[in-house]
């Protein structure tokens, strides 16, 4: 009934899209390129969702417009490959309308791993009072660090997403709710809030077939944009801020109870609380264009005590991201081409507990090094070839386990 | 065509050969000796898939709420307690209660023989009754277990049969044990004259098959009730299975054809010195070097030699050893005899460090040598006096087991 579901809303979608371009009988050559309308300095991570390559079709209030990627990965774990694998990682279709002059909506549509997961991941509607003061409702993307606000394939470098940002944060992690956001520039500086007020996390978090704490386990909650179980607001909180010259900075948290701490009006547990934290910072160094993108987060969860330590309370990760262009311009008949060669390190540590029975500290804990060459045609079109060199320890801190990979990947907004 | 423009389709076919040649780049895999997991050679397609299946549910299958996990439990999957196939860890280390003699177990009404010391929220955990014998277990190893399975009862009886007439005071003897219902006894197995079988698996050998020992284990361990054992350990009462029978005899072939542990570096002299050294003190007498399997419609187990260093007896180890708990017929001081092969990889599976006998108490082989009273004692004397050069060819042979 679920998929039943999810198929309609997504040709429906589809059917949306489609029928604009019926109704205007028009080719893709007479799409129209929605340009930012503000200049790149005052861009924040927050602004990720609109500031997007839409498409748009003569004078009509929609735009609309996609990303799609696809890879071939060849992965070999402690010496042994699975072969060569290619794989369709992600379809995305994103509409935006404007309602009014100061009301308009955006909405996100994901296909992952061909058909196998279709998520709505955000679609809301935004009043705006002032710019430092606009009002969203509907399904928003959490502003929870800066990957999941802005994790478009088209904008990175490499084929597979931080793990820190996906295996211990959720992204994209996407609730039902409200909230308030706005930005405001001074000269050099930028600032920017948001602040919402949603549904939360679930039991799923540390009753899952993961065998660790997962923030991500509750996607696979089918009911999670209608019922919240915990009965409980949840809130997540961004601060930002931007020096033009420096780059952005940006604090967040987002934290309430996720357990069903009552049931029929009779309390069954006591109240337990998920928090993350996050730090993000990315900047692009003056005259070698080097960016440099990183984040890291702490999350903690108040696991019963009775239950298994393998869950653990708090868990650590983040990935730095170093991108170097080191060919810009003309290239191949390309006019604004470019050649870049990255590096992105990660760690993640599910587990930042002590064992009860030994004192020794628990394991579950990764570090991966991914060394890319990429190649942008265009700005909104990459190449990337990478190569992962990981290790992974389990529970105990036994052996770790090495896994080394290449990959070739294809993303573009469309 | 310009040199930057060279450069870039350099780099890009480059890009593009190298995944060509990544199986050439790529780690080997580790060497088979320095792991307990994988199968055993000479496995036919079938049973390969089968084995397959079994390695899936026995190291990845992580039981939830959902699918049956608990209400009380010591882990959530196998591969909690057994790492790589390996022996546990003291994280999941467990508690069995309530059987002091060969009587049976007196608190079975109280959740006994296992303690369950982990809930799933919503839940109390089991406390352990006042005043209940017990003991703290870490899972053993469970490669080569196919090997142990398939010895005839007859070998078993012959070697405690020998050991009557030890000059160095080992004995040994199995333990008798009932059968549960769907338990089938192999073919030509033994009885004793009370209709009892003997037990070979366990702590105490009070375990008489792999069937037996993953009926139990996904029950008591981690609250699964199956068709063979449908009793609740939380609510004790009899409830629909957890899981399919069909998963059951998948996991109990992948324990019967894991691969024996393999020696390594068995050329090294000074190991070849160790090796003379265990039989000459008398370790042999217990942890027989060498047993030989029936048959088996498995033919890569049917009668074929292997070296467990075990004879899968009882021994008493003294009061050192004497935790006050038992089962089966066993005393509270006799202990299966553990077998050795895998030893020297327990680290990779314990995080590092070493927690051997049942519960872990010894940190190395030099503690563990030293806590075998009883039997054990001439043995023990024997080692004790060894120079230490001679102690350290002795360890050196066990770590490479």
């Amino acid at each position: 009934m679920k998929h039943t579901y999810r198929y309609i809303l997504s040709i429906s979608f589809l059917l949306l899209i489609a029928s604009q371009s019926i109704q205007a009988q028009v080719d893709s050559t007479l799409f129209k390129r929605v340009r930012p309308s503000v200049t790149r300095d005052s861009l924040l991570n927050m602004d990720a969702q609109y500031e997007r390559p839409f498409l748009s079709i003569n004078k009509t209030p929609v735009a609309i417009g996609g990303y799609v990627e696809a890879n071939w990965q060849n992965i070999s774990k402690e010496g042994v490959s699975d072969g060569h694998q290619f794989q369709f990682r992600r379809f995305t279709l994103f509409t935006s309308a404007t309602i009014s002059q100061r009301i308009k909506f955006l909405a996100e549509l994901e296909f992952e791993d061909g058909t196998r997961e279709i998520a709505l991941e955000f679609a809301a509607v935004d009043f705006e009072f002032d710019p430092l003061l606009n009002f969203r409702g509907g399904i928003v993307v959490n502003p929870i660090g800066a990957f999941n606000q802005n994790h478009d394939g088209p904008k990175w470098e490499f084929t597979d997403r931080p793990i820190a940002s996906t295996e211990m944060l959720p992204a994209t992690w996407s609730t039902a709710g409200f909230g308030l956001y706005g930005k405001k520039n001074l000269q050099d500086w930028t600032l920017g809030y948001e602040a919402y007020l949603t549904s939360g996390f679930d039991r799923l978090i540390i009753e899952n077939d993961q065998g660790r704490t997962s923030l991500p386990a509750s996607k696979e909650n089918p009911d999670r944009f209608e019922i919240n179980e915990s009965g409980a607001i949840f809130t997540t909180g961004k601060l930002a801020i931007k020096n033009h010259k420096i780059g952005e900075l940006g604090i967040s948290h987002m934290g309430g109870v996720y357990n069903k701490h009552f049931e029929e009006g009779e309390h069954v547990d006591i109240k337990r609380r998920v928090d993350a934290f996050a730090l993000d910072f990315n900047t692009e160094i003056p005259h070698w264009g080097t960016q440099l993108i990183t984040e890291a987060a702490w999350v903690r969860v108040d696991v019963p005590k009775t239950y298994s330590q393998q869950f653990g309370t708090k868990q650590f990760g983040g990935f730095v991201d170093i991108v170097q262009p080191i060919v810009k311009g003309r290239i191949l008949g390309w006019d604004d081409a470019t050649l870049n060669l990255a590096l992105r390190s990660e760690f993640v540590d599910w587990n930042k507990d002590t064992f009860k029975e030994t004192s020794e500290s628990i394991g579950d804990e990764l570090w991966s090094f991914m060394p890319a060459i990429s190649f942008r045609p265009a700005p909104q079109t990459v190449l990337r070839f990478n190569y992962r060199f990981q290790k992974e320890r389990d529970l105990f801190r036994n052996p770790a386990e090495r896994t080394d990979g290449f990959s070739f990947g294809i993303s573009s907004y469309f | 065509m310009k040199l930057k423009n060279v450069f870039i389709i350099a780099a890009l076919v480059t890009a593009g050969v190298l995944p060509l040649a990544c199986e050439r780049i790529f780690p080997d895999a580790p060497a088979d000796e320095t792991l307990l997991d994988g199968p055993m050679e000479g496995l036919t397609h079938g049973e390969y898939q089968q084995f397959n299946r079994g390695d899936f549910l026995f190291n990845d299958l992580v039981f939830t709420p959902e699918t049956g996990l608990g209400p009380i439990f010591v882990a959530t999957s196998c591969g909690a307690c057994h790492p790589g196939d390996g022996k546990g860890h003291p994280f999941t280390s467990f508690i069995r209660f309530g059987q002091d003699d060969g009587t049976g177990n007196k608190y079975l009404d109280q959740g006994a023989p296992q303690l369950q010391h982990r809930a799933i929220p919503g839940y109390e955990p089991e406390k352990l009754p006042e005043g209940a014998p017990h003991t703290t277990l870490i899972a053993p190893a469970v490669t080569g277990l196919g090997f142990l399975d398939l010895v005839p009862d007859e070998d078993l009886l012959a070697m405690a049969e020998a050991n009557k007439s030890n000059e160095d005071g080992v004995r040994g003897r199995p333990n008798w044990i009932n059968l549960p219902s769907y338990v089938k006894p192999r073919a030509n197995a033994i009885q004793d004259d009370q209709g009892r079988y003997i037990g070979r698996f366990g702590f105490k050998g009070s375990v008489y098959d792999l069937l037996q020992q993953t009926v139990d284990a996904l029950n008591q361990d981690i609250g699964i009730t199956s068709i063979y054992n449908p009793v609740d350990p939380y609510s004790l009462l009899e409830v629909e299975p957890e899981i399919a029978a069909t998963d059951i005899h998948d996991m109990v072939f992948y324990l019967k054809t894991l691969k024996a542990p393999i020696q390594r570096n068995v050329n090294d002299s000074q190991i070849q010195e160790g090796k003379a050294i265990f039989a000459q003190i008398g370790c042999e007498s217990c942890h027989k070097e060498t047993l030989k399997t029936g048959k088996s419609p498995i033919a890569a187990l049917s009668e074929k030699e292997f070296h467990p260093y075990t004879d899968l007896l009882l021994h008493d180890l003294g009061p050192e050893m004497d935790d006050g708990y038992t089962e089966g017929s066993a005393r509270t001081s006799e202990w299966r005899t553990a077998p050795l092969w895998g030893i020297g990889l327990a680290k990779d599976s314990q995080g590092g460090n070493m927690y051997l006998m049942h519960d872990g108490r010894a940190k190395n082989i030099d503690e563990a040598i030293m806590l075998h009273g009883g039997e054990g004692d001439y043995s023990r004397q024997n080692y004790s006096n060894l120079p230490e050069q001679e102690k350290q060819k002795l360890i050196r042979f066990l770590e490479s087991l």
